[in-house]
């Protein structure tokens, strides 16, 4: 059941994505995106970290990407122009480049796999749990937590500074 | 968490708490507000006193931090810099009106990610640092809002800046999940124990995390934002852009490889060598048809760059030992240039051309002077530390007897001969040419300190070296 | 998950389906009755006995609408945001419990859907996702009323949601968990927590008024600003679907300020548990009187208060509910860190 549901949600999660980098229209780019982020909560419910699904819902889903929304509409960005065809003869090193990238990235994604496969992840006990990343939030990760403070701090500042029109 | 961690990280709640103050003072106060800059000061002062106030040396924060001799080094350098980057931006402001606290608070901000990167010894601490410090040059990029230039290098900064950080996290996420770790020893151990999932996987994480720093340091080829970025920004920001992450890049950069993958050398030398003699060569040659004295210092500050690579790329005690030298000295040296070209800039960014400099010695003997100082040390002259700064680097290079390094030093040599011309160019104008105009240029008296450090380490440091050595030796020694 | 599990499962999903669709009809008749009591007239009285089927009327009107599709619409969003906003309208109330454990033949049943360990924030989640709807709805419509409405909805949620969650922290502090069976049995130990933390419960109170879209809150269907908001191009039943989601959302947004302030199906001075069936029957009903009692504030306030203007509506969000929101949880740390 588990495996149907991790191959059904992984081969949604894909199809959304490649949908968010091949379509033209912006604002169906954010939908799909948004797509294929409930598919990653899926995910992770799937592995019992339900507290980082529910995350990825809240944070990822309905906030970051309803301002992605905002910001497209609000724009009023036009749907892009018609690709011109990814093989063009003018685009060989495209090509190439591609080429290159996806045959090194499905060599890492081998190796990677096959060494799960010979030396299984352990399953953590309530792993992912409200009270397990709350301590590990303030215990072992202090610092980087509040160093991420300071930096949202500073992002504040920058927004406001640059945005404001009179200041 | 102890009193000892926090202890540890109390200059940069000095820094952050000031900052904050900063904040608060640009909402109460109204113009003029002289005493931004003397507060920002006086904070950098704190951060600097509690810096040798608590000679506390260790890993702190279960490890995600180390003080030694290389972090308290890195911070003098760090915290000076931000101190120049506060005079300079005293009178450059006030010239145009935009004297502000927020200007101060992201300067210390920044201050403190540099820090961080210096201390980090675990890669999130590393990223948030990078981060910590790349947000408030974003925003102080484009601090001239009413500038399209400003606005222009700001966006250009951030689009790149936030691509680097996207590969520099791929690579951190890469090696997380081969070795299971962040923390720079484990990361080691899990190499050299052989307990890493993929090797291949290993070296794709640091494959991406070099396209972080190479971004992060301007190596060619990714240096394409920095003459934009360079002349874009305010110049006193730009004095600040390329001294300070410079630095903080190099160090930290230096400090990975040397913790964590100087076991792989074998794997990567080959490209961090093309990357270093690519950057002095097109550093150098890009640097000779410029005419505008901010593109030519980014583009002599890339060059520096590529000798810098140098240092990482041999990784010895000795070149670690030279790369501490030549951080400090490079760092005051071009944090003065740019000071002095601040300090010439007319309003709405006017005589940044050579022209601009003509017959200067004749309307301001003493700017003339210092900017002559640095372009010297800069080209790397004896008696000044410029020199002794290069020398160490490529002593230690050669040292090794590997042939490569010895080319690459060839290579470096040729390119300071290169140099020469263009950093003396400016000068040949200043003394040699007559000036447009003969009015004397106002001079600010705020930013003379700036100068005076200036003088006092590229040219005491350069004859009396001892002291910068032993702290530079020290530094080094913490690596190993 | 054995044959009763599932079984009762399936019961509870449907009446509590079943339920909500009820209680929406009910609603939209009782909106219009007490509406028209407040204003001291009449409202709809003659279809059934004293209007009773007048929902029931006005729902067949709009199935048998004839449904139009303008034609500068995109198609594919404009056919999806009704249906983006209904499904997490419907299926927010899953976690919230209605009553005490039921013991049927040696089974206990919890009278909830479903009992996950993160029922708050599942919520959250959900109402997060049914912004989608509204912007979505307002954008692919292709004219500009609907398209201000979409875009100050996705503002002001935004902003709101942040109050919201602030005032939730407060609670959960205190209770300890983040299930509405921890939150409740600790508020039946000890008292209600909208006696121990009010601030908490007038900032949510206020975050659930602007996260329902409810005078004086409802900037995105502004009628004389902007026609009908997100949905003025949607006619018959996909208007439906936005006008029945909108209820369900003021339902699920009053069980929810039950639960977390006024002790959920907790009946003052009565040990429900105690009592066997009486005991489920009336922190059942203590349940539902209460949940009347906020759908009625809701129309209540609705002909009390006037519309905020947008800029009055981001200042009282960021200005005065987030701060409160803060010193609320300083204030509940400060109390929790001294009788500690």
């Amino acid at each position: 059941m588990t495996t149907i549901l991790f191959y059904l949600f992984s081969a949604l999660l894909l199809g959304a994505a490649l949908f968010v980098v091949l379509n033209r229209n912006p604002i169906y780019s954010v939908v799909g995106l948004v797509f294929a982020f409930m598919n990653l909560a899926a995910m992770y419910f799937l592995l019992e970290a339900y507290f980082i699904g529910v995350l990825q819902v809240l944070v990822y889903a309905g906030a970051i990407m309803v301002l992605f929304l905002f910001v497209v509409m609000l724009l009023n960005v036009q749907p892009d122009r018609p690709h011109p065809g990814l093989i063009h003869p003018d685009r060989w090193w495209f090509g190439i480049m591609a080429l290159i990238f996806v045959s090194l990235f499905l060599l890492l994604i081998g190796q990677g796999v096959r060494a799960l496969l010979t030396s299984p992840a352990e399953d953590a006990a309530g792993m992912g749990s409200v009270a397990d990343v709350g301590e590990a939030l303030f215990t072992s990760f202090l610092l980087p937590f509040e160093i991420a403070s300071l930096l949202l701090t500073v992002a504040l500042i920058g927004t406001v500074f640059l945005a404001k029109k009179k200041v | 968490m102890s009193w000892s961690d926090l202890n540890s990280t109390l200059p940069e709640l000095a820094l952050a708490v000031t900052a904050l103050i900063l904040l608060i003072l640009e909402v109460v106060k109204e113009p003029p507000r002289a005493q931004f800059a003397w507060t920002a000061l006086g904070g950098i002062a704190l951060a600097l006193v509690l810096e040798f106030a608590l000679p506390i040396e260790g890993q702190f924060y279960n490890g995600m931090i180390a003080l030694d001799h290389f972090s308290r080094f890195l911070n003098v350098i760090f915290m000076i810099t931000a101190a120049g980057a506060v005079l300079i931006a005293v009178p450059y402001l006030r010239k145009s009106l935009e004297e502000r606290g927020e200007y101060y608070a992201l300067l210390l901000f920044a201050t403190i990610g540099m820090m961080f990167m210096a201390k980090a010894h675990d890669l999130t601490i590393l990223f948030l640092g990078l981060e910590l410090l790349s947000i408030p040059l974003y925003i102080l990029v484009g601090f001239y809002r009413h500038r399209v230039r400003s606005n222009e290098a700001s966006l250009k900064y951030l689009l790149l800046g936030a691509f680097s950080t996207g590969f520099f996290l791929f690579g951190i996420a890469l090696l997380y999940g081969s070795t299971g770790a962040t923390h720079y020893d484990a990361i080691r151990q899990a190499i050299v124990s052989d307990g890493q999932l993929s090797p291949a996987m290993t070296l794709a994480g640091f494959g991406l995390l070099l396209v972080g720093f190479a971004f992060k340091v301007a190596l060619v080829p990714f240096h394409m934002y920095a003459p934009d970025v360079y002349e874009g920004a305010p110049t006193a920001i730009t004095a600040f852009l390329s001294t300070g992450p410079k630095v903080a890049g190099f160090a930290a950069f230096l400090k990975v490889i040397i913790t964590s993958f100087a076991v792989t050398t074998q794997h990567w030398w080959g490209i961090v060598w093309v990357l270093a003699a690519l950057t002095m060569t097109v550093g150098n040659v890009t640097a000779i048809r410029q005419d505008n004295l901010k593109r030519m210092l980014a583009f002599s500050s890339v060059a520096h760059a590529g000798y810098l690579a140098v240092a990482v790329l041999v990784g010895t005690y000795d070149s670690a030992f030279g790369m501490m030298f030549y951080l400090a000295v490079y760092a005051v040296t071009t944090l003065g240039a740019f000071g002095v070209v601040a300090l010439i800039e007319g309003e709405e960014e006017t005589s940044l051309e050579i022209d601009g400099y003509r017959g200067l010695a004749r309307r301001s003997p003493f700017l003339a002077a210092i900017f002559t100082l640095a372009m010297v040390s800069l080209a790397g002259f004896p008696p000044t530390a410029g020199f002794l700064g290069k020398y160490f680097v490529f002593s230690a290079a050669v040292d090794t007897g590997n042939t490569w390094n010895i080319w690459l030093v060839v290579i470096a040599i040729l390119n300071s001969l290169i140099s020469v011309y263009y950093y003396l160019r400016p000068v040949v104008a200043m003394y040699m040419q007559e000036p447009a105009d003969e009015t004397p240029l106002p001079m600010s008296r705020v930013a003379v300190p700036v100068f005076l450090v200036l003088v006092l380490i590229v040219l005491g440091f350069g004859i009396f070296p001892m002291m910068l050595v032993k702290s530079g030796v020290a530094a080094a020694g913490s690596l190993f | 998950m054995d044959t009763f599990d599932l079984l009762a499962t399936i019961i509870k999903v449907v009446i509590v389906f079943v339920t909500i669709l009820v209680t929406i009809i009910i609603l939209g008749l009782a909106e219009r009755r007490v509406s028209g009591f407040m204003q001291y007239r009449l409202g709809p009285n003659r279809v059934g006995p004293w209007g009773l089927l007048q929902t029931v009327a006005d729902g067949i009107k709009f199935l048998f609408k004839e449904d139009i599709i303008p034609d500068n619409v995109n198609r594919p969003i404009y056919l999806l945001a009704p249906v983006i906003t209904m499904i997490p309208a419907f299926m927010t109330f899953a976690v919230i419990p209605f009553g005490v454990p039921l013991e049927i033949a040696g089974h206990t049943v919890k009278l909830q859907v479903a009992d996950i360990n993160i029922g708050l924030l599942y919520i959250l989640a959900l109402t997060s996702v049914g912004v989608y709807g509204l912007v979505l709805a307002g954008w692919s419509a292709g004219s500009k009323y609907p398209l201000l409405g979409g875009l100050r909805s996705s503002a002001q949620l935004i902003s709101y949601e942040l109050a919201m969650g602030l005032a939730i922290v407060g609670v959960i502090m205190v209770s300890g968990g983040l299930t509405f069976n921890e939150i409740i049995t600790h508020q039946q130990a000890t008292s209600w927590n909208f006696w121990k933390q009010p601030l908490a419960a007038l900032v949510f109170l206020v975050a659930m008024f602007a996260e329902t879209n409810r005078l004086p809150f409802d900037l995105t269907e502004a009628e004389q600003e902007l026609v009908g908001g997100y949905h003025t191009e949607y006619s018959s039943f996909k208007f439906l679907m936005f006008y029945m989601s909108e209820y369900a959302n003021v339902i699920t947004a009053s069980g929810f300020m039950v639960c977390l302030f006024f002790g959920g199906w907790d009946m003052p001075f009565i040990d429900e548990k105690a009592l066997g069936h009486w005991g489920v029957v009336l922190s059942v009903l203590a349940f539902v009187s209460k949940v009347g009692f906020f759908l009625f504030l809701y129309i209540w306030v609705r002909w009390t208060f006037p519309r905020f203007r947008y800029d009055q509506l981001m200042r009282l969000g960021w200005k005065v509910l987030l701060p409160l929101g803060l010193v609320n949880i300083f204030a509940v740390g400060l109390w929790m860190a001294l009788r500690a």
